[in-house]
């Protein structure tokens, strides 16, 4: 316990630091909700194998880690030293995308990033200089969906924040080409902590395509980031975030959507990246008729722990939810997910459905599945759905059978599991994108089943 | 030298001996029929000579043109012209029939030292073979036999058949549970296949199809052994009397 508990004292002498030299610190409102996060955190601490969010994720590797927030103040950033080039950022880039804002160390680099080809009534900004050209469009969202109350990490991000990516999409605009948000963690040689905190906003019958990317450059780091996405009334946005960090990295990430009237939220998650990850999707549908996709694809191998947590809130009448999460583990991978619907009281007519599908490609890779449906209303429809399997013999054999070879067989059955995913996000270079960082990945997977495999087990969790 | 040649083949499954001692012999542009109750080891055969790895071969020996087919894994026995039409064709959810016909030829070809076929100079070869088993344009986009039914399944194992171009197809109960309009269309593709340098095993249940597909040599397959081999009218001769009266009379191939 020591070691935790010096570990929250670095992250004490982190918040000391930024109140005297953050950003926005002359702001009242800003100091107030900095302060607020860091009394929630400082408060709790990190969450336990006893909290019933965490119960299947051990996070004694990133509370037993003295991380020290990255700071670069107005300095020249740290990434130039570290060997980080710009080539290795421009391997990310999405070709055919509006705009790119890229984030090293979770301060915005203007250098790496481009903004030229930004469609009419759509304004991208970093959150550090949008709060200091003009605060109120930042103070009018800003930490007011995003729950400290339950979710330790938020409250972190809460406490660090000071830069990020704003997104302000006015009423009626259309930016369907992928706004592209990148944020990398440089190497250093001390374990590295940082919040990016992001603010997108899409006024009503504005459509967006958001893409978060996350990516490191090596070594040990913590990107705990958050986002509040805003979908006003009638607007269509669809939400990407990939994570594919380094191997040593961890990623805690928070997208908390809050939907209007009729709005239709798609949020895609693919991870494949990272040592220990937790995904958390918060979509709230707060107007009625509103349409929510999760949609996501986790993919481990080795030692690698991926959490997702979902919780839908359906608080208006006449809204459906759909969750689809494919989960593909070797090795010694971990897998979570944690599927949580609510229906409020007065949320009648609800329509919301789970399910979640997974692969396991070693006898020692392991998933937890469980949903758990809470509903106060008494007119509604809720499904939910588990499968755990292996790669079936008999496919496997029939493909061989027609002269594709044993390798190329199971990459084909692990592309079209991975495909189910893919097929749901629209047509576009956001998802040529996924497809492609998609299809190198399972090209690398070399997760075998030995020949005495039993049959695929497929169960239905209740 | 024959196409095929089995000899004395024992075959174990958990433990159990399925096939005890079988002997085979088929030259190019024959056609052969086994035919024999469930249970006498009709589809172990076939999935043994097409490579499934779960049979134990704890005697004997096979010889597919010359070579020793059991030392070979089933995509190379694929590659080297050996092709089994499945009684029970496995669905493939996420893989577009377009892309998996192509990537079997493509995986054939390149084992043949021949280049590999784009979308383009495929698609047209493909429409032709389709046009052949009466098969909708609708079939390519659809993933691999996923919510076919039973004859569509069929048709597309025939489909695969003509797009490859065995040496040797192997048709597993193809038969079985087709409708009479299913079944002609199913028995043209085979026909339409029949070459001098081709030959067809042709498992069956019953005799029906053999109307259709007529064989130059019947085998009877009673528990592990063949016990009778005959001309065509064997099969008429069975549909008759059953397969009790060939009793274990001895007979080879």
């Amino acid at each position: 316990m020591a070691s935790a508990i010096q570990s929250l004292e670095s992250y004490a002498e982190g918040f000391a630091r930024l109140e005297k030299e953050a950003v926005g610190r002359e702001l009242p409102w800003l100091r107030d909700l900095r302060e607020r996060g860091f009394a929630r955190f400082s408060e709790t601490g990190f969450p336990t194998l006893r909290d019933e969010d965490w119960r299947f994720t051990n996070l004694a590797p990133i509370t037993q880690t003295p991380f020290r927030l990255v700071r670069n103040g107005h300095a020249a950033p740290s990434w130039n030293e570290s060997g980080f080039t710009f080539a290795h950022a421009s391997a990310a880039f999405i070709p055919g995308a509006a705009c790119r804002l890229v984030f090293v160390d979770g301060r915005f680099v203007p250098n790496l990033s481009s903004l030229d080809a930004l469609p009419p009534g759509v304004t991208v900004a970093s959150v550090a200089a949008e709060l200091a050209k003009n605060s109120a469009s930042i103070q009018a969202h800003l930490g007011r969906y995003l729950d400290i109350q339950r979710d330790p990490f938020c409250a972190l991000s809460t406490a660090f924040i000071e830069d990020g990516a704003f997104v302000h999409v006015q009423k009626n605009a259309m930016a369907e080409a992928p706004i592209h948000l990148l944020f990398i963690s440089a190497s250093h040689d001390f374990p590295a902590v940082t919040h990016p905190r992001n603010l997108i906003v899409v006024e009503e019958s504005a459509h967006a395509t958001i893409v978060e990317e996350y990516v490191s450059s090596g070594g040990k780091a913590l990107c705990n980031t958050a986002t509040e996405l805003v979908a006003g009334d009638n607007a269509v946005v669809s939400h990407y975030m990939i994570e594919r960090e380094d191997a040593e990295a961890f990623n805690v990430s928070t997208l908390r959507i809050q939907q209007g009237r009729s709005a239709n939220v798609a949020s895609h998650s693919v991870l494949i990246g990272g040592a220990l990850v937790r995904n958390n999707v918060h979509p709230v549908l707060s107007g009625e008729g509103g349409e929510c996709l999760i949609n996501g694809l986790f993919v481990g191998g080795d030692r690698q722990h991926l959490d997702n947590y979902m919780l839908v809130e359906h608080a208006s009448p006449h809204c459906g939810s759909r969750q689809f999460y494919n989960g593909i583990l070797s090795g010694h991978a971990h897998g979570v997910f944690h599927g949580r619907i609510i229906v409020h009281k007065d949320a009648q007519k609800t329509d919301a459905k789970q399910t979640n599908r997974n692969l396991l490609l070693s006898d020692t890779a392991q998933i937890d599945t469980k949903p758990q449906l809470e509903i106060y209303a008494d007119d509604v429809k809720c499904t939910h759905g588990a499968t755990i399997g292996q790669i079936e013999e008999d496919a496997l054999f029939y493909l061989r059978s027609r002269g594709i070879d044993e390798a190329s067989a199971r990459r084909l059955l692990l592309m079209a599991f991975a495909n189910e995913c893919v097929d749901r996000m629209k047509e576009g270079p956001a998802r040529a994108h996924v497809e492609t960082l998609i299809r190198e990945y399972v090209a690398g997977v070399t997760g075998s089943v030995s020949r005495e495999a039993p049959e695929a087990a497929v169960g239905e969790a209740k | 030298m024959s196409l095929l040649e089995i000899k004395n083949l024992h075959v174990q499954v958990g433990g159990n001996e399925i096939l005890k001692g079988v002997n085979l012999r088929l030259d190019a542009g024959e056609v052969h029929s086994i035919m024999g109750p469930n249970g006498s080891g009709k589809s172990t055969l076939a999935q043994v000579l097409a490579r499934r790895e779960s049979y134990d071969v704890t005697e004997g020996e096979v010889l597919f043109d010359g070579k020793d087919l059991l030392a070979m894994k089933p995509e190379d026995a694929a590659c080297e012209g050996l092709f089994l039409a499945f009684q029970y064709p496995v669905e493939i959810p996420g893989v577009s029939n377009a892309y998996f016909l192509r990537s079997a030829m493509n995986a054939v070809r390149k084992y043949r030292g021949q280049d590999e076929m784009d979308a383009m100079d495929f698609l047209p070869k493909l429409r032709e073979k389709m046009k052949l088993l009466d098969m909708d344009e609708k079939f390519l986009n659809r993933s691999v036999n996923e919510a076919f039914s039973g004859g569509e399944k069929k048709r597309n194992e025939i489909l695969q058949m003509a797009v490859l171009e065995p040496r040797l197809a192997i048709l597993d109960e193809t038969d079985s549970g087709l409708d009479i309009d299913a079944l002609k269309i199913v028995a043209n593709g085979v026909n339409a296949m029949r070459s001098p340098d081709r030959a067809f095993l042709v498992v069956t249940h019953y005799q029906r199809l053999l109307n259709y597909i007529v064989p130059d040599r019947v085998h009877v397959l009673v528990d592990g052994r063949i016990v009778r081999s005959g001309g065509p009218e064997l099969a008429l001769q069975l549909e008759e009397s059953g397969y009790a009266t060939v009793g274990t009379a001895a007979g080879a191939a």
